[in-house]
């Protein structure tokens, strides 16, 4: 479907990240959303609270974040898009009503603008160090979506992508912006309503009687969703449950249950990861990076460049799910890998992971408050060529 | 698209059935309680207001966080939620706001709504957020296995208190009306007339509502407390209770085998909800540009 275009601000304009992706929300058609202010991400909110009652949307805000994370997850089941946007000491707060989106397979969106932690760290100031968080941050195992912009009109255009990537498999999208990129003003074009595409979950077409709301079929790992008030009569739960949404304490029901959760992304996995990827061929060294550090690193790359070093890129959009699979291709063909984050070694592992042994991986750390010196990456880039 | 919404006004209740048949999840009985426990009653109260009202049902929706009373969304036959701990106030708020015709009972314990959830009940209380909400006191965390609660009072036995409680509790009609509340009413497992007579007015009145059912566990704090088991439990509280309704709600503290205060303590009718002040305000201050969501909610359609 088309978006609506009462949430559409087509044009060209001069935003900062934090607009770009409360903009590119209402674009995505986005109609509900809970917050709780916090640095350096309070501005997404306050751009849509301006907006929305223009366009049908209702903005509150909550008493706490996991007051704002339970009423997303509460209104995305009236088939509203639903999002509440955050940064590190409100994401850890979010994590145990993101494990119940998780587990009540509910869609929706969870922006985090990075600063450095841990705990109150730097709340003005720039950090990629919540990435295994968004992995890993809330118990039990599970799998989710995360995704980096690099620029403000990535953070207009990852929204639409990450709204539609929640509604297909019912999932949290965490769109894991840095400060850097929340705070950078450039140029963002919104294009008409009638060019921004839009899927919607899937409703169940089953009469009230015939539906239970965890039930798959026809090979699909992605139940059919039947709005909350349409008179479906379901029950859904964060207990481990069967396909009728009822508790069932065993560990089969553990095992059906857990394991579809995590197969609908893990099976899907080459469909959702997205990446961009840049003279590989023949390469002897591949930077991976994502977000802001993906542009500082432009500069030693050039550097390496200059000074006749093959060096290949990969800049992840889509975090996670990994490109694993393309990261085992590359490892044999080239001598290693080099990831600078603004952290001290979080996605790096999931690189080393990958390659197993079969080229080098080097960390070019930085604990936050900053960019990298693109002089750090290069010399990691040269030692990475010998 | 899905089946278009409907209106569900009538259920039917077969002769070889239990009368409230039709608004519980008879597939899923027995139920966890104890026999004994106070919550069952509860339940068969509020049915048996729904029943008498005769609203459209496909609206109904329940709301449950964790414990004992946290089960009831699980057993019963609407669209219902069993979320995390304290968060059945902010999950039911998420629903209202975006779905405003729904008419949402958040049915929780003490342990739940006013320990681990107190910070999003005193906030729901003060935005005057459309919900019923019933919490059941049992004066312990009872799936937990009888640890002190906000709720026990000084001087009981709990499994966390074994020298005795010298914690001061709550007195939760007192904080739900001190916070804006707009209806507030208190009554012990046993008056189920009367609870069943709460239950029917406070769903037809809007704005935060807050009924208190006082049911002790029977299992955990009455053995503890040497209070007897089952109906002897029951008839202490039952006996032990006074109706005053009107009653101060600075004079609700419930001490340990004391006198109970019961009653209606608030009920106001002219009190506006928080849906209802944004609609005013924004239609006040943007005028025709203000385009509210409706009432089936915020999601686009083809």
């Amino acid at each position: 479907m088309k978006a609506d275009p009462k949430g559409v601000l087509t044009g060209a304009h001069y935003l900062d990240g934090d607009f770009a992706a409360g903009e590119g929300a209402m674009a995505a058609g986005c109609r509900f959303v809970a917050g709780y202010p916090i640095t350096p991400s309070t501005e997404v909110v306050e751009r849509i609270s301006r907006r929305f009652p223009f366009m049908g949307g209702t903005f509150i805000q909550m008493e706490d974040e996991l007051g704002s994370m339970a009423a997303v997850v509460g209104a995305s089941w009236t088939g509203t898009k639903s999002m509440t946007v955050t940064s590190g000491p409100g994401f850890s707060l979010m994590m145990e009503n993101l494990g119940l989106a998780v587990m009540m397979e509910t869609p929706c969106v969870l922006v985090n603008v990075q600063r450095g932690g841990p705990s109150t760290g730097l709340p003005t100031m720039t950090g990629q160090s919540d990435m295994m968080q968004a992995r890993w941050g809330s118990h039990g195992d599970y799998e989710l979506i995360a995704m980096s912009p690099k620029s403000p009109q990535e953070a207009f255009d990852i929204m639409i992508d990450a709204f539609n990537i929640s509604e297909v498999y019912r999932v949290p999208v965490l769109v894991m912006m840095d400060e850097c990129v929340g705070h950078m003003t450039e140029k963002v074009i919104i294009p008409p309503a009638e060019e921004i595409e839009l899927i919607p979950r899937k409703l169940t077409e089953k009469k009230p009687g015939e539906y239970w709301p965890y039930e798959v079929s026809n090979g699909s790992l992605v139940p059919e969703f039947a709005r909350v008030g349409d008179g479906y009569r379901f029950h859904s739960t964060g207990l481990t449950h069967d396909y009728r949404g009822y508790p069932i304490m065993s560990a089969e029901c553990q095992w059906e249950c857990v394991s579809r959760l995590v197969d609908k992304i893990k099976k899907n996995a080459d469909d959702i990861v997205k990446f961009e990827e840049e003279e590989t061929d023949g390469a002897d060294v591949v930077v991976l990076s994502y977000g802001i550090t993906s542009r500082v690193a432009r500069m030693g790359i050039d550097m390496a460049r200059k000074k006749g070093i093959k060096v290949g890129v990969i800049r992840l959009i889509v975090v996670w799910p990994f490109p694993e699979k393309r990261i085992r291709e590359l490892a044999p063909k080239i001598k290693g890998f080099v990831v600078p984050e603004i952290n001290l070694g979080q996605v790096s592992l999931e690189v080393e992971r990958c390659v197993a042994g079969k080229c080098t991986t080097t960390l070019v750390p930085h604990p936050g408050g900053g960019v990298h010196d693109p002089e750090a990456i290069f010399e990691a880039i040269v030692g990475a060529a010998k | 698209m899905s089946a278009q919404a409907t209106t569900e006004t009538k259920r039917e209740v077969r002769p070889e059935d239990h009368p409230i048949a039709p608004f519980i999840r008879m597939d899923r009985m027995p139920h966890i309680w104890c026999p004994t426990c106070g919550i069952g009653t509860v339940v068969k109260c509020y049915a048996a207001a729904l029943e008498k009202l005769e609203l459209d049902y496909s609206k109904v929706v329940v709301v449950s966080g964790i414990g004992c009373t946290g089960r009831v969304a699980g057993y019963m036959n609407f669209d219902a939620f069993h979320t995390t701990h304290g968060r059945a106030i902010p999950f039911a708020t998420g629903l209202k706001m975006a779905r405003p015709e729904l008419n949402i009972t958040v049915f929780s314990g003490d342990g739940d709504l006013s320990g681990i959830g107190g910070n999003h009940f005193i906030h729901s209380a003060r935005r005057h957020m459309d919900l019923l909400v019933i919490l059941v006191n049992n004066f312990i965390y009872a799936m937990t296995g009888g640890q002190n609660a906000p709720t026990t009072p000084i001087g009981a036995n709990s499994s966390t208190m074994p020298h005795g409680n010298f914690d001061t509790p709550f007195n939760l009609p007192h904080l739900a009306a001190s916070c804006g509340a707009s209806y507030v009413a208190r009554w012990t497992s046993l008056h189920i007339r009367r609870m069943t007579n709460t239950f029917e007015e406070a769903l037809q009145r809007k704005g935060f509502r807050f009924v208190e059912v006082v049911a002790p566990c029977s299992t955990l704090y009455a053995r503890r407390n040497k209070l007897g088991t089952g109906l002897n439990l029951m008839q202490f509280y039952h006996d032990n209770s006074e109706i005053r309704h009107g009653e101060d709600t600075r004079n609700l503290d419930i001490g340990y085998q004391e006198k109970i205060i019961c009653g209606k303590f608030v009920d106001d009718t002219e009190q506006t909800t928080f849906i209802e002040n944004m609609h005013a305000h924004y239609e006040k201050r943007l005028g025709e540009d203000y385009v509210p969501m409706g009432p089936e909610g915020g999601m686009l359609h083809e």
